[in-house]
């Protein structure tokens, strides 16, 4: 089976933090096909691998064995300057911690990554999308969690890459903002066809996805899909 | 402007106080640089200019009455330029309300226009009328020190002749920069004068008409100076020559030639360790600074910006404070060393400046500054880019405490939270915690060096005149004569000891290299004025060889056994052949002692003396300097007292002044250092020391965590400082030593404990600057940003 194509193709990967006595099993053979243009929810108990296995795909991390391919590259055989570019051209971060700069406006840290990016949109149409266009000129210092965590979001999408990665993006915010943020997701899914992976501990957020990963112990425990996407409106947790 | 241009402006302007406290200490140890390359080069260009402009003789021809006509066969000597012959004498000056005779020197000036060689400067009055006999010109800085002016009169005894001139003008000249009277080591202007007279008037008083009793000369380009100075010799020779010197020889310029050495040998060696230690602490600071941006670096990584476009963004963050600093530093340097020139301008007597820069200075000052904040975050950066972009992110690594555990359970019991928290960090982060250390206690060790440089400088002093010298005053006589003078002195009422010396200008030689100077002839067992040991014990003074002094046995390079060659330049001028016996701890002057009567003996000049060591009771002082003053046979009157304070003066106005200004520097720095140490520490701890103050400590308590661990850095740092401090200065002390005087290189437990307490001092006052801003700490922005 061909069509639709893959995002990700990952492989028995593994991942051991140390080594010895301490080593850490973070992740031990994972196998998922992310396919392109979908939104796909990572869900699993803390400590499950989850950040780990996001972390991989998006080029911050090495893979201690497996692999991982990008469409036709192979992540895992990539050298850091490879890395480096395959983030700054087809990769879209959103941080647990939002991870804002602190000493640049909301504006500024949107033009952090569209100054390097091939064919972004401006900072501003970013901002707007997620509906922060009179907060432009304010400093992280001086927004709400869900605010910060927009800007991240803008932040993520304005480079137009081909996948959004995001890692518990509601995860400090209220229901109301966090449906929002998941709003925003979809949106771009929708708009720019953009692959969107999401992990999330809100199991009522995998009803927006097409599939919904299910990791324990580092492995692939399930995989459940969705026939139906749910609205982000819908949503309740 | 691109954001990342941004971000550096803004965290520069977030951090100014960090970022200013570590550009002024960089920006100090330019400046000392900068300063004291510039003053040097200035008082070397000055120098050269006067001398050049008002013709200084590079030769100096003394002799006893040589005719006029000799002077066309010294002009044809090759290798000479230009001849003047002069007439010049010793002259003794009575001013009202001086008891101490006043020594000075009487120098002729041609009938009409300007002297062909060693021209003066009129500093106030007119020059002199050629058809008038009892005008004079006098020493500006004589003038000065005892408020004499143009159109007053003065009386001076020339060559048994008591006579009143008229002042017309007061001068400076570059042959005389530094008024020392003869047998004295340090400078003073108020007893030394030097007087201008017509060479009529002087031809008359001296007997010298048509004749001259001292040729300049001066040489032209590639002269050999030894042959210039045999041809005159032999020409001379006739005429009682006693040995034409160069200008290397001569008082004034030997003065001024080893002060400058001596504030270059100062500055080469003093300075760069300044430099040095600014940048070790940059080095610490802004390594410290880019540690801190660690989660930034993952970030911009993480959004896919190469290693090379992080580096550069953190390059021009560290290399705007370091080139900040340095450019700071250089221009301050150049105003301060433009401010010291025109202090040593009056000291020096130059009447003009000529500014000059020291480019190396600069250069130094910027290489060193940029490599040590280049190399600081170049190995930090190394490390985050060695690290996954995920794991650099990751808001500060979990704390491995596992290392403290043995501590923790020890000191459970004893200690409370915040003093815990201290502890756990010191251990946890030990090389931080060493670093910090080293920079205190480099800082203290600068102080430490200084103090202790300025405190052998007073030791030096009280060796040479407590304990070398116990003599109260010392008298010269006009010629050596016999030993009957010692009575008439021993006659006099409030006398209480007198102790003949006899001593005999020479130049020094050991194969090659020479030196011009004396041979002093003590009493076997010398009570007055001794020569002492290393432990500061007296030698006695041997007839059956020569006692030198350290620095002047450095200088010949011999060795006690070995045969030291004098060329005797008195009398009937032998070359005697003495064995080298001993080496003298003299801290002052370059002395060279043998016994009296050995001395006397080699001479073949039996029982002469050349003046006198007295011990008097200071009640009859006034009337004993006045009998002496009387007699003819005296030539001039040392008073120990006033060469002391000469010598304080030149210590405190001359190089001693640099030093001064040094020791400020030295303080400023270890300020610096430990107020940075403090800083950064805020730094890195404000998010711990907001999450504190969060859940639930007190102020205090936040304060405490921050301030305890400075406290007991700095605590640490006071042992190795005081070790380091003793090390630099066995390094430095060499540097402040000159031909003139000698540093030891010794513990100054003073030096030492003030340093302490400075440091001591500089650590509350930064916890207390430090303080004020934990309590100002916004508790909400800092814990909202970054996570
Ligand atoms: N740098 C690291 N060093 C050592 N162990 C690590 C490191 N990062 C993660 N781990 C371990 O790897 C395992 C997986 O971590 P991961 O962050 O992927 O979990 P997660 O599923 O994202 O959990 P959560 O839902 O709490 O965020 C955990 O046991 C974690 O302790
Ligand atoms: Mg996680």
């Amino acid at each position: 089976m061909d069509s639709p194509s893959l995002a990700f193709k990952v492989r028995d990967l593994t991942k051991i933090y140390g080594s010895g006595v301490s080593a850490v099993h973070a992740l031990r053979g994972v196998d998922l096909d992310v396919r392109e243009g979908e939104i796909t929810v990572l869900l699993g108990a803390s400590g499950s691998g989850k950040s780990t296995l996001l972390n991989i795909l998006g080029g911050l991390d090495t893979a201690t064995a497996g692999s991982v391919h990008f469409g036709r590259e192979n992540l895992t055989a990539m050298s850091d300057d490879e890395l480096t570019l395959y983030r700054r051209n087809h990769v879209g971060f959103v941080f647990q911690f939002y991870n804002l700069m602190p000493s640049l406006t909301a504006f500024e840290n949107v033009e952090l990554v569209t100054e390097i990016a091939t064919s972004p949109l401006s900072p501003g149409e970013a901002l707007d999308v997620v509906g922060l266009t009179e907060r432009r000129d304010h400093f992280p210092a001086q927004m709400s969690g869900g605010e910060q965590q927009r800007v991240a979001i803008a932040r993520a999408i304005a480079k137009q890459p081909e996948v959004l990665l995001c890692d518990e993006p509601t995860g400090a915010l209220d229901s109301k903002t966090g449906r929002m943020v998941l709003k925003v997701l979809q949106d771009v899914n929708e708009r720019l066809s953009t692959s969107v992976l999401i992990i999330t501990h809100a199991a009522a957020t995998a009803d927006l996805a097409d599939r919904a990963v299910y990791l324990a112990d580092g492995r692939v425990k399930d995989i459940v899909v969705n026939e139906e996407r749910k609205r982000a409106e819908e949503i309740s947790w | 402007m691109s954001p990342l241009d941004k971000k550096l402006l803004r965290d520069l302007w977030r951090m100014k106080s960090q970022a200013a406290a570590i550009a002024a200490v960089i920006a100090l140890g330019v400046l000392i640089n900068v300063m004291m390359g510039g003053l040097i080069n200035t008082l070397e260009e000055t120098k050269r200019a006067y001398y050049e402009r008002y013709r200084l003789a590079d030769v100096f021809a003394p002799a006893k009455r040589a005719p006029n006509r000799l002077l066309k066969d010294i002009a044809a000597l090759p290798g000479v330029a230009a001849v003047e012959g002069r007439i010049q004498g010793g002259a003794l000056i009575d001013l009202q309300g001086v008891d101490v005779p006043i020594r000075a020197r009487v120098l002729s000036l041609p009938e009409s226009g300007s002297p062909r060689l060693n021209d003066y400067y009129l500093v106030d009055g007119r020059r002199m009328d050629p058809t008038r006999d009892d005008e004079i010109l006098i020493l500006n800085g004589f003038a000065k020190a005892h408020g004499l002016k143009p159109g007053g009169s003065i009386s001076a005894t020339i060559n048994g002749e008591k006579r009143t001139f008229d002042i017309v003008g007061l001068v400076q000249a570059p042959e005389y920069l530094f008024s020392v009277a003869p047998g004295e080591l340090a400078p003073d202007d108020s007893r030394f004068a030097v007087i201008w007279a017509s060479e009529d008037a002087l031809a008359k008083t001296f007997d010298l008409d048509g004749a001259f009793n001292e040729a300049l000369v001066s040489l032209s380009r590639g002269a050999s100076l030894p042959a210039v100075l045999s041809g005159i010799d032999r020409l001379l020779d006739p005429y009682g020559g006693l040995g034409a010197y160069g200008l290397a020889d001569q008082t004034s310029n030997r003065f001024i030639v080893e002060e400058l050495k001596g504030l270059r040998s100062s500055s080469t060696v003093v300075p760069p360790i300044f430099l040095a230690i600014a940048a070790f602490l940059l080095y610490i600071v802004v390594s410290r600074i880019v540690q801190s941006e660690r989660e930034e670096i993952g970030l911009l990584k993480a959004f896919g910006y190469s290693n090379f476009a992080v580096a550069a963004h953190y390059f021009k963050f560290v290399l705007a404070i370091a080139t900040g600093g340095a450019l700071l530093g250089c221009l301050l340097g150049i105003f301060s060393g433009c401010g010291m020139a025109q202090l040593y301008q009056n000291y020096f007597k130059f009447p003009f400046l000529a500014f000059e820069v020291e480019p190396r200075a600069f250069i130094m000052g910027m290489t060193v500054s940029v490599l040590a904040a280049s190399i600081g975050a170049l190995f930090v950066l190394i490390g985050v880019f060695r690290l996954s972009p995920a794991v650099a992110m990751r808001p500060p690594a979990p704390a491995d405490y596992s290392r403290t555990m043995a501590l923790a359970q020890f000191i459970k019991l004893r200690l409370d939270q915040p003093s815990r928290m201290v502890l756990r960090r010191l251990v946890r982060q030990p090389m931080r915690a060493v670093s910090a250390i080293v920079g205190i206690a480099a800082g203290m060790a600068l102080t430490v060096t200084q103090l202790s440089v300025l405190g052998s400088f007073n030791s030096s002093l009280d060796l040479s005149f407590s304990v070398i010298d116990r003599s109260d005053l010392s008298v010269s006589f006009v010629e050596p004569i016999g030993q009957k003078a010692i009575y008439e002195l021993k006659r006099i009422e409030g006398v209480i000891e007198v102790e003949p010396f006899r001593s005999v200008p020479a130049i020094l030689r050991n194969g090659l290299r020479s030196c011009r100077g004396g041979i002093e002839g003590l009493q076997s067992e010398p009570h007055l004025n001794r020569a002492v040991d290393k432990e500061v014990k007296p030698i006695y003074v041997r007839s059956d060889g020569i006692i030198l002094s350290k620095a002047l046995a450095d200088k010949l390079a011999i060795d006690p056994g070995e045969t030291l060659t004098i060329d005797v330049r008195e009398g009937r001028r032998p070359i005697l052949e003495v064995p080298v016996v001993a080496i003298a701890n003299t801290l002052l002057g370059a002395p060279a002692y043998f016994e009296r009567h050995a001395l006397n003996r080699a001479m073949k000049e039996p029982g002469r003396v050349s003046g006198a060591f007295m011990r008097i009771d200071t009640a009859h002082a006034a009337e004993i300097y006045r009998t002496l003053k009387e007699m003819p046979i005296v030539a001039g009157v040392n008073v120990k007292g006033e060469a002391r304070q000469a010598f304080q003066r030149l210590m405190d106005e001359g190089a001693g002044s640099v030093r001064y200004i040094m020791t400020a520097i030295a303080a400023i720095i270890t300020f610096g250092i430990v107020y940075n140490s403090a800083r950064i520490a805020f730094a890195e701890r404000a998010r711990d020391l907001a999450s504190m103050r969060v859940i639930g400590f007190t102020k205090g308590e936040a304060t405490f965590v921050l301030l305890g661990e400075l406290g007991v850095i700095t605590l640490a740092a006071l042992p190795l400082g005081a070790i380091l401090g003793y090390a630099l200065l066995q390094l430095v002390a060499s540097g402040f030593s000159t031909d003139l005087y000698q540093i030891p290189a010794d513990f100054v437990p003073d030096a030492h404990g003030t340093a302490a307490l400075a440091v001591i001092v500089a650590a509350a006052f930064s916890g207390f600057l430090v303080k004020r801003d934990v309590d100002r700490l916004d508790l909400i922005s800092v814990l909202k940003t970054r996570e």
